[in-house]
C-alpha cells in the first residue's frame, strides 16, 4: 500500500467518523468542532488528489469563517438538546422520507453527470491533470471559471451580494437615544470652534 | 523509487523541520525579551535584568518556571478541549512555518499555493481561542473568545484582499516567486512596501488585530476581562497559548517581510551587501517588522471595541477591496500585469 493510499484511508475514516460524531454527539459545540474535523480531512482528501487549491479554499473559508461563525452561534445559544431529542421517534417516519428522497435525487443527477466541453478542453490541453506543477491549480481554475463559465461566476456573486444586502436590511436598526460616536465629526473639529480662551483679570471673574 | 530512498527522504525533511523549529523556538526566546525589553526602554524601565547578563536568559527562566507548576483544571469544564485548545494554538502556529522561505531555496515545503497556506493555518488560530474560552466553562474567558473571534474573523477578510493586491503584482501564490518579483535594479526601492505603501500599512494594523497585538488585544483586555480566555489556565497549557501567540506574531511579521519588504534579497543590490547571506536579510527584516510590533504595543492606547469594528469593516474592508480594482486596472491598462 503506497503512503497516498494510507493517507487517503486515514483522512477518509476519520472524514466520516467526525461526520457521524457530529450528529450523535450530545452537546452542540462538540457537534460543531467535530463538522470542523470533517471539514479539514476534507480538504486533506483535495489534497490528495493535487486540487491544492481547493483544498486550502476551504480550509480558509468553511473552517476559517463559515464555521467560526457557526460556533459563535451555537456558542450563544442555550438550547436544551436533550429537550429537543424528545419527539425523535415521532419526526423520523418524516425525516427518513426526505432522507430517502435526497438520497434518490443524488442518485440520479451522479447517473447523469457529464462534463462541460471547456473542462475536456483544459484537461487534454495538460492544464487540470498531470502537469500540475507547469501550470498550477489556481491558472487551471482560473482559465475556465472567467472564460466559459465567467457568467455563472457573476451570477453566483450577485447571488451571495443580495443575500448580504438582505441580511444588513434585516438586521440593521437606528435606535434613536443611542449616542454614537462621529468619527469625521471629532476629526473635523479644530481648536478654534473647540477651545475659548479666556483672559481672567485676577479678583474679577468671568 | 526504493523504500531505502524514500526513508531517507522522509528522515532528512523531519531533521530540516527539527533544525527549524528549533531556530524559531530560541528566535522566539529573544523576540519574547526584546518585547519586554522595548516596552520597558518606552516606559524608561529597566525591564528583566536579573537572569544572566542584561537578562538574557531571562526566556529560559520563564520556561523552567512553567513547565515545573502544576497545572489546574477547573471544576466543571470540559477537560479534553481545555487541554486541546493550547495544544492547537501552539502547533498551528508553528505549522505555517512549512512553507516559508527564510533564504533562496531554504524553504521546507515550497508549494504553490504558499500563501494561501499561511492565510488558512492563521485563520485557523482562531479556534484554540474559542476551545479554550469555552471550555473554561468560566464567564470571562467565554466573553474575550466570543470578542476574538469576532475580531479575528473581521480583520481575515482585508488581510486577504490585501495579499490579493500583492498576488497580483507579482503572479504567483508561491512565497519564493513572490520574493523573486521584488528583485530589481533598485534594491528596496523594488519591493512592493513603496508601490502598495496604503496596503502596506493597513496589513500592519490588520496583523495587529488578528494576532491579538495591542492596542487590540481587547481578547485579554486585563482591565475588564481578567486576562480574557486564558483567565483558568496556569503552567504549560498557559506557556503553549503564549508560545502560540508569539509564534503567530512572527509569522506575521515574516508574512509582511517576504510580501513587501523582499524577504531575504538585499536592500542594496551591490557588491559587500550582497556577500550577506539571504537569511541574514530576512532575520533582520524579521526584526524590524517586530519592533514595530512591539513600540506599536508600547505607544498606542487599547481600542475601544466599537472603534476596532469600525476600523475593520467601514475602513479598512472598503479601502482595500477599492485598491484590489486599482490596483489590477492599473496592472491591466499599463501593462505591467505578470504574464
Amino acid at each position: 500500500m503506497s503512503v497516498a493510499a494510507a493517507f487517503f484511508y486515514l483522512f477518509a475514516f476519520v472524514l466520516v467518523g467526525s461526520a457521524f460524531m457530529v450528529i450523535s454527539s450530545r452537546n452542540p459545540v462538540q457537534s460543531v468542532l467535530f463538522l470542523i474535523l470533517a471539514f479539514v480531512n476534507a480538504a486533506g482528501l483535495f489534497l490528495l488528489i493535487g486540487a491544492e487549491f481547493l483544498g486550502l479554499i476551504l480550509v480558509v473559508v468553511y473552517v476559517g469563517a463559515v464555521a467560526v461563525l457557526f460556533l459563535f452561534v451555537v456558542m450563544m445559544l442555550d438550547v436544551d438538546f436533550v429537550e429537543l431529542r424528545q419527539g425523535f421517534l415521532q419526526y423520523l417516519p418524516v425525516g427518513v422520507l426526505v432522507g430517502l428522497v435526497f438520497l434518490a435525487e443524488l442518485v440520479l443527477v451522479v447517473g447523469a453527470w457529464a462534463t462541460g466541453p471547456g473542462i475536456s478542453a483544459a484537461v487534454s490541453a495538460g492544464a487540470v491533470a498531470g502537469h500540475v506543477s507547469e501550470v498550477g491549480n489556481v491558472q487551471a481554475i482560473a482559465k475556465v471559471l472567467y472564460t466559459d463559465y465567467i457568467y455563472f461566476f457573476q451570477a453566483a456573486g450577485f447571488v451571495l451580494l443580495v443575500a448580504m444586502i438582505g441580511a444588513i436590511v434585516l438586521t440593521l436598526r437606528h435606535k434613536v437615544n443611542v449616542k454614537r460616536q462621529n468619527i469625521s465629526a471629532q476629526v473635523a473639529r479644530t481648536p478654534e470652534a473647540a477651545i475659548k480662551v479666556v483672559k481672567v483679570r485676577p479678583g474679577q471673574g468671568l | 523509487m526504493s523504500w531505502q530512498d524514500t526513508l531517507i527522504q522522509v528522515l532528512i525533511i523531519i531533521g530540516q523541520s527539527l533544525a527549524l523549529l528549533v531556530a524559531l523556538l530560541i528566535f522566539i526566546a529573544y523576540i519574547l525579551l526584546a518585547d519586554r525589553k522595548i516596552w520597558a526602554a518606552v516606559q524608561m524601565r529597566r525591564g528583566p535584568n536579573v537572569v544572566g547578563p542584561f537578562g538574557l536568559f531571562q526566556s529560559f527562566a520563564d520556561l523552567l518556571k512553567f513547565v515545573l507548576k502544576e497545572p489546574t483544571i477547573p471544576a466543571g469544564s470540559n477537560k479534553v478541549l481545555f487541554l486541546l485548545a493550547p495544544l492547537v494554538t501552539c502547533v498551528l502556529a508553528l505549522a505555517a512555518w512549512a512553507v516559508v522561505p527564510i533564504a533562496d531555496g531554504w524553504v521546507i515545503a515550497d508549494i504553490n499555493v504558499g500563501v494561501l497556506y499561511i492565510f488558512a493555518i492563521s485563520s485557523l488560530g482562531v479556534y484554540g481561542i474559542i476551545m479554550g474560552g469555552w471550555a473554561s466553562n468560566s464567564k470571562y474567558p467565554f466573553l474575550a473568545s466570543l470578542r476574538s473571534a469576532a475580531q479575528m474573523v473581521s480583520y481575515e477578510v482585508s488581510i486577504g484582499f490585501v495579499i490579493i493586491t500583492v498576488l497580483m503584482c507579482a503572479g504567483s501564490l508561491n512565497l519564493s516567486d513572490i520574493v523573486e518579483a521584488q528583485n530589481g535594479r533598485f534594491g528596496l526601492l523594488n519591493w512592493y512596501f513603496l508601490p502598495l505603501l496604503p496596503m502596506f500599512v493597513i496589513f500592519f494594523v490588520s496583523a495587529l488585530a488578528e494576532t491579538n497585538r495591542p492596542p487590540f488585544d481587547l481578547v485579554e483586555a486585563e482591565s475588564e476581562l481578567v486576562a480574557g480566555f486564558m483567565t483558568e489556565y496556569g503552567s504549560t497549557p498557559y506557556l503553549l497559548f503564549m508560545l502560540g501567540e508569539y509564534v503567530a506574531i512572527v509569522t506575521m511579521c515574516a508574512m509582511g517581510t517576504i510580501l513587501f519588504l523582499g524577504g531575504w534579497l538585499s536592500p542594496l543590490p551591490f557588491a559587500p551587501f550582497t556577500w550577506v547571506p539571504g537569511v541574514v536579510w530576512f532575520v533582520l527584516k524579521l526584526c524590524f517588522m517586530f519592533f514595530l510590533f512591539a513600540m506599536a504595543k508600547a505607544i498606542v492606547p487599547r481600542y475601544r471595541y466599537d472603534q476596532l469594528m469600525r476600523l475593520g469593516w467601514k475602513v479598512f474592508l472598503p479601502i482595500s477591496l477599492v485598491a484590489v480594482v486599482v490596483v489590477a486596472s492599473v496592472l491591466h491598462f499599463t501593462g505591467t500585469a505578470p504574464q
